[in-house]
């Protein structure tokens, strides 16, 4: 390998990486993400701020029992009585603090807790029902990414954040006060420290998670690869690629590396800054306290109370500059987050929707035209009827439209112009439910989802008896593979787990659909070459599916498009031909050619 | 122990920044116990000693120290994180390494989620302990023994009666961490499957859709979402019972120590200031106590993690170049198997039996026969990606082990039947094999496999990126550029592993036809189970379990009455049906 330069080198993968940077403050989103907590706010949000109430005032008041009662009264004038009392009074405040803080931990959690779940929820839930386009749009890892990792990047903001915003305010208010009130010149003095670590808890630690961002970027990249790198392991063996990977590894190791390097550097910088101030706070304290002691302003007492009060500014201050990054944070998973809730899904439910109970399964097109995006047509006025029953063959080209007739027959879609008809009815006035329960897919990539085969077929209808899906998958020709797998029906299969063939996916898929039992089947049919063996039975299986249902079929198979009730012959959106096989054959016209075309360039002459 | 000296080659050569922070920790710990001293002496000796020109000087002595303090914290958490991230680069490349060079028999039994966790989670796991682990259990030992000298020192009675709720915090802290690992764990294992969950739903969304399962779905998914959320409460129940309780014991510790100590003062046996500077070096031995559990669980975390890695870093590459293997620039694509048997495991049946054949230099054999025949093993067998057990693989009539694997590999070009591309430019996936290929080699390669055309209607041509798994790519689409990507590397060898079944008709035939300029020149195995695909053949091999049940010709085999006849009768019948008019 020639030699190139570093650049070159970390070009040879990319990876697109989802970038978490903060948002600029956004109160509109911020009000909008704070109303999933309402469904608590006579409940579980009043509670938790009792008892964080209760705990930092427990935490206010002891510096001062002990600094300005035991120290100077009862130690000062040896009053031992008062010594037992307050003692015994301080053991019950700890007490009362420990019970509600019990509570504070628990209710906080609940709170937090019911609010992900609840917005997790709402988001699933409207993803769902949100239609193909936008899924056709996006990686299914940037959807997975929105729906688990923002939802829980809110965890920490709704758990601990919003309540502890309010215990820190009352805290470094309270605090501030009781100084004040202790002796007003000490309490200026040192509170010179306040600025200083206000600034370090927001902009130092800005930059810090600034530089983490980039370290988790870096990292995420290299994860990507890795990823990659295992997955297609056997591509990189084939063509030796072994040590020119390595050498881009190295690269984004490095890249890494650096980056880490230097958020260590801006870390480490933290703490020693923090303390320092502390200590500056420690100096005037010592200084001028013992200065004000000389001249008799204030008692050693009070002097001890500062010490501890002292210690207690920076816990508040650093945690309000917490909750402040986490909601700069939120505010860029929750844009993300409202971006999904607010994309609405393309087909709606009419006001009075006509619920079918039962379907005949007769379908009609009435001068369809239809465009996925405004600029290109992909049909241009189809009509078309199919009688209930009946097996329909969708042929043409790529593009021609066959997939556009099969999704609008399901309404993922709704026409541009013109109508769609089942039984009658507009499918616009139809509830969609009830439609699609009427309507059964079958598709070219059959999914397997994981979990046992018996699941995988049952997955149309869940309430089916072990005995209809045994039917069902004998039905089908499905039910010898299954047999003869180690535990049967309840061996356990994956979405990408190598123990079925693509041909028995293919079985399983039309058990699943004959199970679900639909009035109207949709079928793209896989063009897979499987062995001849599978095919047949295939073949088979597809008689048994297709029988006393309106069938459309996306068809690659001869024979299928040879036994089809009609045949659609589409091109560019329009049908150009109609009719059976023998039909179309005798007439010599577009379908004969294609026939013909297929079989020579195949060979097969 | 075991594990670490074994790791030892990772962390061993950065030792000096370890040793550093060492260092400068045990000053940072030293002067974290000043603290409370010099408070005492400001209290009792300024203050109530009348002392006040000592005031001064305690003031800026105390600043001297924090500045001290503060430039060898830094130093102790910069040199320990550079300890670890050192380390952990060099793990990485090493375990890259070892990845690219394992063989398929490792890859077949791993699985990648497991290999990705150790590769992210385990390594992340030993870096964590080595940048704060080791130094946190030293710090531990370190702070407590000082705060407690210094609280003899004081007094030895006050002491004693201060840390009475010791022993008591000690089992809670020990009941606390057994309670909440197992806690932690099923929190993680409940998102791991939440996760599982919502990606196989997203993945299948197609298939949800069309059997609108929507309400079932979500159904699934709220048990799981609950589930994460059961989870997580009892979790923090558990946070509830135990760290309030480990506080308040902290607190009673204080509240023994003001009414002992507020005792001793009144009898003068001890300081008022010595009884403030006890207040905080109570703390200085109760943190570490509650963190204790923390570090333990962390050492034994990652020597769980280090286990995990040395298995990877130990494991054994199998195939491997012989000492003095033979690099050769160009083969001619002769390749002979002489009774060759394959086993994938030990206590497996044999995936190939016997199976002997010549092909020479630019002959094209088919390979036929149903699922799990032995096809594929045929032609990883002339990669090496297994070695047989039995039997011999010839190319250029000299044993494929005297290769290098280099030299063999780089002379064979394979297409497979699912087309990995990877995250990369067009033009950097079809260069993939031959990285010094020029943008005129590149772009004959795509022609030539039919793909040059609509490259360039491409928004960005050969510089298009393709995403996760080739996304935005039609299946016949990616699959010519996995042919193009075969053909840049110029091989004398081509293997097409079912090339062309997850592409429609249409695609197929141009695939068909693209292939048939490729395959000119090469010595070529078609795996297929269109006969039209094989029928060109010189030779063809009909495998039933792992064994050659026939051979010969197109011509010769539609006429014995074996598989192959059938497969061409089923095949065929079709297409004389089809196309008879009237």
């Amino acid at each position: 390998m020639s030699k190139k330069s570093n650049a070159q080198v970390l070009r040879r993968f990319q990876y697109s990486t989802d970038q978490i940077i903060d948002k600029p403050f956004n109160w509109q989103q911020m009000l909008r993400l704070f109303s999933y907590m309402l469904p608590y706010r006579t409940t579980l949000v009043p509670l938790s701020i009792a008892m964080v109430l209760i705990t930092t005032a427990v935490r206010l008041v002891i510096p001062i029992l002990i600094g300005i009662y035991t120290l100077d009264q009862a130690v000062k004038n040896k009053d031992a009585t008062m010594l037992f009392w307050l003692v015994a009074l301080i053991a019950g405040l700890y007490a009362s603090a420990y019970i509600a803080n019990v509570f504070r931990i628990r209710w906080m959690n609940q709170l937090g807790q019911n609010v992900i779940y609840d917005l997790r929820r709402h988001l699933f839930t409207h993803v769902q029902n949100l239609s193909h386009r936008f899924f056709d749009q996006r990686s299914a890892g940037s959807i997975l990414v929105r729906i688990m990792n923002d939802i829980n990047s809110l965890q920490e903001l709704f758990t601990n954040g919003v309540i502890n915003l309010l215990m820190d305010i009352v805290l470094l208010v309270g605090v501030f006060f009781i100084l004040f009130s202790l002796s007003p010149q000490l309490t200026l003095a040192i509170m010179i420290i306040l600025p200083i670590m206000f600034l370090i808890s927001t902009k130092l630690r800005k930059n810090i998670r600034r530089s983490w961002q980039d370290v988790r970027l870096k990292q995420s990249k290299l994860n990507s690869h890795l990823n990659e790198s295992i997955q297609g392991i056997r591509v990189t063996q084939s063509f030796t690629q072994e040590k020119e990977n390595m050498v881009f590894f190295d690269g984004i190791n490095e890249e890494t590396f650096q980056s880490w390097k230097s958020a260590s550097q801006k870390n480490a910088m933290f703490r020693p800054l923090v303390e320092l101030t502390n200590a500056l706070g420690t100096a005037v304290l010592i200084w001028y306290g013992a200065h004000l002691i000389q001249n008799g302003t204030i008692s050693i007492g009070v002097f001890v109370s500062f010490a501890f009060y002292l210690g207690m500014f920076w816990e508040p201050i650093s945690r309000l500059g917490q909750v402040y990054n986490q909601l700069l944070m939120g505010m860029a998973s929750s844009e993300r987050i409202f971006e999904f809730l607010d994309e609405k899904p393309i087909v709606s439910e009419a006001a009075n929707p006509v619920v079918l109970d039962d379907i005949r399964g007769e379908i009609e097109f009435e001068k369809v035209v239809f465009s996925y995006d405004d600029k290109r047509t992909a049909l241009k006025g189809i009509n078309l009827k199919m009688h209930a029953g009946q097996t329909v063959a969708l042929v043409g080209h790529t593009g021609s439209g066959k997939t556009t007739i099969a999704n609008l027959i399901s309404r993922f879609y709704d026409p541009t112009s013109g109508k769609v008809l089942v039984d009658g009815h507009n499918l616009k006035d139809i509830s969609i439910g009830s439609l699609r329960k009427h309507i059964s897919i079958v598709l070219q990539d059959t999914f397997i989802f994981s979990g046992t085969i018996y699941d995988n077929i049952r997955f149309g209808r869940p309430e089916a008896s072990e005995d209809e899906v045994k039917a069902a998958a004998k039905a089908v020709g499905a039910s010898d593979f299954i047999e003869k797998l180690p535990n049967g029906y309840q061996t356990e299969v994956e979405e990408r787990g190598n123990i079925l063939s693509v041909g028995e996916r293919q079985l399983l898929s039309f058990a699943r659909a004959l199970l679900a039992n639909p009035k109207i089947l949709i079928m793209d049919e896989a063009t897979a070459s499987i062995d001849t063996e599978t095919e047949m039975k295939i073949q088979k299986a597809l008689k048994t599916l297709l029988n006393g249902r309106t069938a459309i079929i996306i068809a690659h198979r001869l024979s299928t498009i040879r036994e089809a009730d009609n045949i659609f012959v589409l091109e560019n959106g329009l049908i150009i031909e109609r009719g059976n096989h023998g039909q179309l054959m005798n007439s010599k016209g577009e379908y004969y050619h294609l026939v013909q075309a297929q079989f020579n360039m195949l060979g097969a002459v | 122990m075991e594990t670490f000296k074994k790791l030892k080659a990772y962390y061993w050569p950065y030792k000096n920044y370890f040793i550093w922070s060492i260092l400068f920790m045990l000053i940072v710990t030293a002067i974290t116990v000043v603290y409370p001293m010099i408070l005492q002496i400001t209290i009792d000796d300024a203050v109530i000693g009348g002392r006040y020109e000592l005031i001064p000087v305690l003031a800026a002595g105390f600043v001297g120290f924090m500045v001290v303090k503060g430039i060898c914290t830094y130093i102790y958490q910069y040199t320990g994180d550079l300890f670890g991230i050192h380390s952990v680069y060099k793990l990485r490349n090493s375990l890259y390494e070892k990845l690219q060079f394992l063989s398929f028999r490792y890859y077949d039994n791993a699985k990648t989620g497991d290999l990705m966790s150790r590769l992210t989670a385990d390594v992340e796991g030993f870096r964590f302990f080595l940048s704060f682990g080791f130094s946190e259990l030293i710090r531990f030992v370190l702070l407590i023994g000082i705060s407690f000298s210094v609280m003899f020192y004081y007094s030895v009675s006050l002491t004693f009666v201060t840390l009475a709720t010791l022993p008591f915090l000690a089992i809670v802290v020990f009941k606390f961490d057994k309670a909440v690992h197992p806690a932690f764990r099923s929190i993680r294992k409940s998102f791991g499957k939440l996760n599982t969950k919502v990606q196989e739903n997203i993945s299948g969304i197609n298939t949800v859709k069309s059997l609108s399962r929507e309400e079932y779905e979500i159904g699934r998914f709220n048990d799981s979402n609950g589930d994460y959320k059961d989870k997580y409460l009892f979790t923090s129940e558990i946070w509830a019972k135990y760290f309030p309780l480990m506080e308040f014991m902290g607190n009673l510790s204080v509240v023994l120590l003001l009414g002992y100590g507020g005792y001793l003062v009144m009898n003068d046996s001890l300081q008022p200031g010595e009884l403030v500077a006890f207040y905080s070096l109570v703390w200085y031995i109760m943190w570490p106590i509650m963190n204790l559990g923390f570090v333990v669980n962390l050492f034994s975390q990652s020597k769980a993690s280090g286990e995990r890695l040395l298995e990877i870093l130990e494991a054994e590459t199998e195939i491997e170049d012989k000492d003095e293997a033979v690099e050769i620039e160009k083969l001619s694509g002769e390749v002979e198997f002489n009774n060759v048997t394959l086993r994938y495991g030990d206590d497996e049946n044999e995936a190939l039996y016997d199976i002997s054949f010549k092909a020479q230099p630019g002959q094209i054999i088919g390979l036929i026969g149903s699922t799990g025949s032995g096809k594929t093993s045929i032609t990883q067998l002339m990669t090496r990606f297994y070695e047989p057990v039995e039997g011999q693989v010839l190319i250029d009539n000299r044993d494929i082990k005297d290769y290098s694997l280099r030299s063999l590999r780089s002379n064979i070009g394979i297409v497979l039947q699912e087309s990995f591309l990877f995250s990369s430019s067009i033009k950097a996936n079809i260069s993939y094999g031959n990285p010094d290929a020029t943008m005129e080699e590149i772009i004959d390669a795509a022609t030539r496999a039919q793909a040059h055309s609509y490259i360039m209607e491409l928004p960005d041509g050969y510089d298009t990126i393709l995403g996760e798994r080739g996304m935005g790519l039609s299946g016949g689409q990616k699959q010519r550029i996995a042919i193009a990507r075969a053909i840049c590397v110029n091989p004398s060898i081509l293997i097409l592993d079912d090339a062309t079944s997850a592409v429609d008709m249409e695609t197929e035939f141009k695939i068909q036809k693209a292939l048939l300029e490729v395959m000119k020149g090469r010595t070529t195995f078609i795996i297929a189970h269109r006969i039209s695909s094989l029928k060109h053949a010189d030779e063809i091999l009909v495998l039933e379990n792992g064994a050659i049940a026939e051979r010969g010709t197109h011509e010769q085999l539609i006429k014995n009455g074996g598989t192959y006849q059938k497969i061409y009768d089923i095949q065929f019948k079709d297409r004389h049906k089809a196309t008879q008019t009237g």
